[in-house]
């Protein structure tokens, strides 16, 4: 496992500034009552960053509890069935618990614990975060509410029972489409009642000033393995690496280690993989950073899909974990900067990916991740048969077996 | 800003009668747009010092399920309900009815909608309105240059709340122009059944940081707990207790007067 899992101080790629900012995007738009747990949160995670004993245990944990590192894997068959010359897929489905989350749950909840904060509180899409702010809590001794849309409820039923087998609390929210934006801000209103006892473990690279940045961090274990193992692995040349983005932790944690180790002239393309929904021209997505315009939403500025009048609109796509008005800042900034490129992928094209990946490797991936995977038709083509793919799987797709069956995919 | 920019402005005066002021909060397009100008002028005519007109936002992040409920209702009529039409409400109340000049107008918007309009074009288009100031819950002093740097005229009110510590009040207060909101209570705006335990100590310690008026918000709901605010406090804002009447402008009349006479300390 690498050794620079926490920030270090010097790098050429250096955000986000004092402020939370990147470029434009970030900081920290919050009602008063917040403001100062926000600044206590983000002076006890420096702290915590330069601790060498925080650093020793939260390793620890995703080395013993997690299972990391996760494998490089080398997947030839399906580098075949796409055209590629070769597909390396970093298998966070392999992680406890199923997805990336719980490399940031454990970083954020042995945080609350430091700071003395007993009760955790999350929101959830898919229920990947639920779970692993639930499993986290559970396996640390802190109580745990978790608040979740009810149109989620209903897509991910065996989520919600895993929650509250590990004695979380899960409190349906009914606003709005009962989606993964109305679960944000839920989670946002209880926290500005129950700001002194609790600690809010958000699941994306979202959110006021320390979140996105703190996140990025704990889910910077990925890149930085991918990196390691590529040297390992005497892979030379690397075209591109991808991954999906809802929020975009997954995404910033593979492409965040690229950035601030590689240097520009080494580094691949980096391209994230939005929910292009129905469509990109249907209205009905969550391709934020593809068709949203810059706004501020749930404490952060970025691209949002907004009217008119500045009102978010409901995002839609087959997953839950990406159908998000917004997403996080640092991706906004690195859109118009030129660093990643962010393309659609439709439901059906995930859909294909899905199948595909199962077919010829025998991995079921998370319908998120399949988003990722569907660009690997697309990149033969750029590429051709000598393309080198790395491609984040940031989660397996157990949870998804009805909307897959629903959607009508053969058995 | 010079000294004298607080002192000498309309809203900051509102303040000055020699007795406690009260703030009137009416949600702009509820439960539609002529209603709702119904009922701010029903709230002036009951004697409130100052107005408070909301803008309905899809995303409430600091209000309750009243105005929140309210604001999603104001959204629905055709061609939606947002911080344009919320102005053209404002400049119609600031125009009056001919019978005297009416309170000085403070508008409460989340920052996306100004954002999206442009920020230029919302302050000049709040001057045009009339509108005297400007509270944005989810803008704290440290995210307001922007804003501030066009909102030349208009007073921006900053909150200060239970949990801001003196250092933070000391921002808070000497970034507010206008008055300096007081939250009670940590949590969102709605009525509750009791008033914070050492909310007369939390006002004390925030005009320790200001020289304006400090007016107290969130959770006051009766001209009972607004009597016994208005022992400590500058201002008594109440809000969701009104917009649930704002159906029936004549009773927002009846209920403000009642609020007015409570906080004035009139029998």
């Amino acid at each position: 496992m690498s050794d620079v899992l926490l920030p270090s101080a010097e790098s050429a790629y250096a955000t986000p500034d004092a402020q939370g900012f990147y470029g434009p995007y970030g900081g920290t738009f919050v009602p008063e009552t917040v403001v100062p747990a926000l600044h206590e949160l983000a002076t006890a995670y420096r702290q915590a960053c330069a601790d060498p004993a925080f650093d020793r245990e939260l390793l620890g944990m995703l080395r013993d509890y997690v299972g990391r590192p996760t494998p490089l894997y080398r997947a030839d068959r399906l580098a075949a069935a796409v055209g590629l010359g070769t597909v390396l897929l970093k298998r966070e489905d392999l992680n406890h618990t199923g997805a990336h989350k719980i490399n940031n749950t454990i970083g954020q909840c042995l945080l609350a614990r430091r700071m003395g904060k007993g009760r955790v509180i999350a929101e959830t899409g898919a229920g990947q975060h639920g779970v692993a702010t639930a499993t986290t809590a559970a396996l640390l001794g802190l109580e745990c509410s978790v608040f979740m849309g009810t149109e989620d409820i209903r897509r991910q039923a065996l989520n919600v029972y895993k929650m509250r087998l590990l004695g979380a609390e899960v409190i349906p929210v009914s606003d709005g489409s009962g989606t993964l934006a109305d679960a944000v801000s839920a989670a946002l209103r209880h926290w500005v009642e129950r700001v002194e006892d609790t600690f809010y473990v958000i699941g994306s690279a979202v959110g006021p000033h320390p979140y996105p940045e703190m996140v990025r961090d704990f889910q910077s274990v990925i890149g930085s393995e991918i990196v390691g193992q590529l040297e390992e692995k005497r892979v030379e040349r690397v075209d591109a690496v991808v991954a999906c983005v809802g929020g975009g932790s997954n995404a910033i944690g593979t492409f965040f280690p690229f950035l601030r180790d590689v240097p520009a002239d080494r580094r691949p393309a980096l391209i994230g993989a939005e929910a292009a929904g129905l469509g990109l021209e249907s209205g009905r997505h969550g391709a934020a950073l593809t068709k949203g315009s810059p706004g501020v939403l749930h404490g952060f500025y970025s691209y949002l899909l907004q009217d008119e009048a500045g009102n978010p609109l409901e995002a839609y796509s087959i997953s839950a974990g990406l159908d998000y008005p917004g997403v996080g800042p640092e991706h906004s900034h690195l859109k118009d900067e030129g660093l990643v490129r962010y393309e659609g992928v439709t439901d059906e094209q995930a859909l294909e990916a899905f199948a595909l990946l199962t077919r010829t490797e025998g991995i079921i991936p998370a319908i998120e991740s399949s988003h990722a995977l569907a660009l690997l038709p697309r990149l033969a083509e750029e590429l051709g048969p000598d393309g080198v793919v790395v491609v984040t799987v940031s989660g397996r797709g157990d949870k998804d077996m009805d909307i897959v069956r629903e959607a009508g995919l053969d058995g | 800003m010079g000294d004298t920019g607080p002192a000498t402005s309309p809203l900051t005066s509102a303040f000055a009668a020699g007795r406690p002021a009260l703030v009137a909060y009416v949600m702009a397009g509820y439960p539609d747009r002529a209603t709702s100008l119904a009922s701010l002028r029903a709230a002036a005519r009951g004697g409130a010092d100052v107005i408070e007109l909301g803008v309905p936002y899809g995303d409430p992040v600091a209000d309750g399920p009243v105005i929140a409920e309210a604001a999603s209702v104001a959204r629905q009529q055709e061609g939606g309900f947002g911080l344009v039409h919320s102005l053209q409400v404002a400049k119609a109340f600031a125009q009056g009815l001919g019978a005297g000049k009416p309170p000085p107008l403070v508008v409460m918007t989340y920052l996306n909608p100004l954002m999206r309009l442009g920020l230029p074009a919302a302050a000049s288009t709040m001057r045009g309105a009339g509108v005297h100031g400007v509270i944005i819950p989810d803008m704290p002093p440290e995210a307001a240059a922007p804003w501030l740097g066009v909102a030349e005229g208009i007073d921006t009110v900053f909150l200060a709340a239970p949990t801001s510590t003196d250092e933070r009040l000391a921002v808070v207060g000497g970034a507010s122009r206008g008055f300096v909101y007081c939250v009670s209570a940590t949590g969102v705006t709605g009525e509750r059944v009791h008033l914070a335990l050492g909310l007369a100590e939390q006002v004390a310690r925030v005009k320790a940081h200001t020289a304006l008026p400090v007016a107290v918000g969130f959770g006051v709901s009766t001209p009972e707990s607004a009597a016994q605010v208005a022992a400590f406090a500058d201002g008594v804002i109440v809000g969701s207790a009104i917009v649930k009447r704002q159906g029936d402008p004549a009773e927002v009349e009846r209920f403000v007067r009642s609020l007015a006479r409570a906080v004035h300390g009139e029998p």
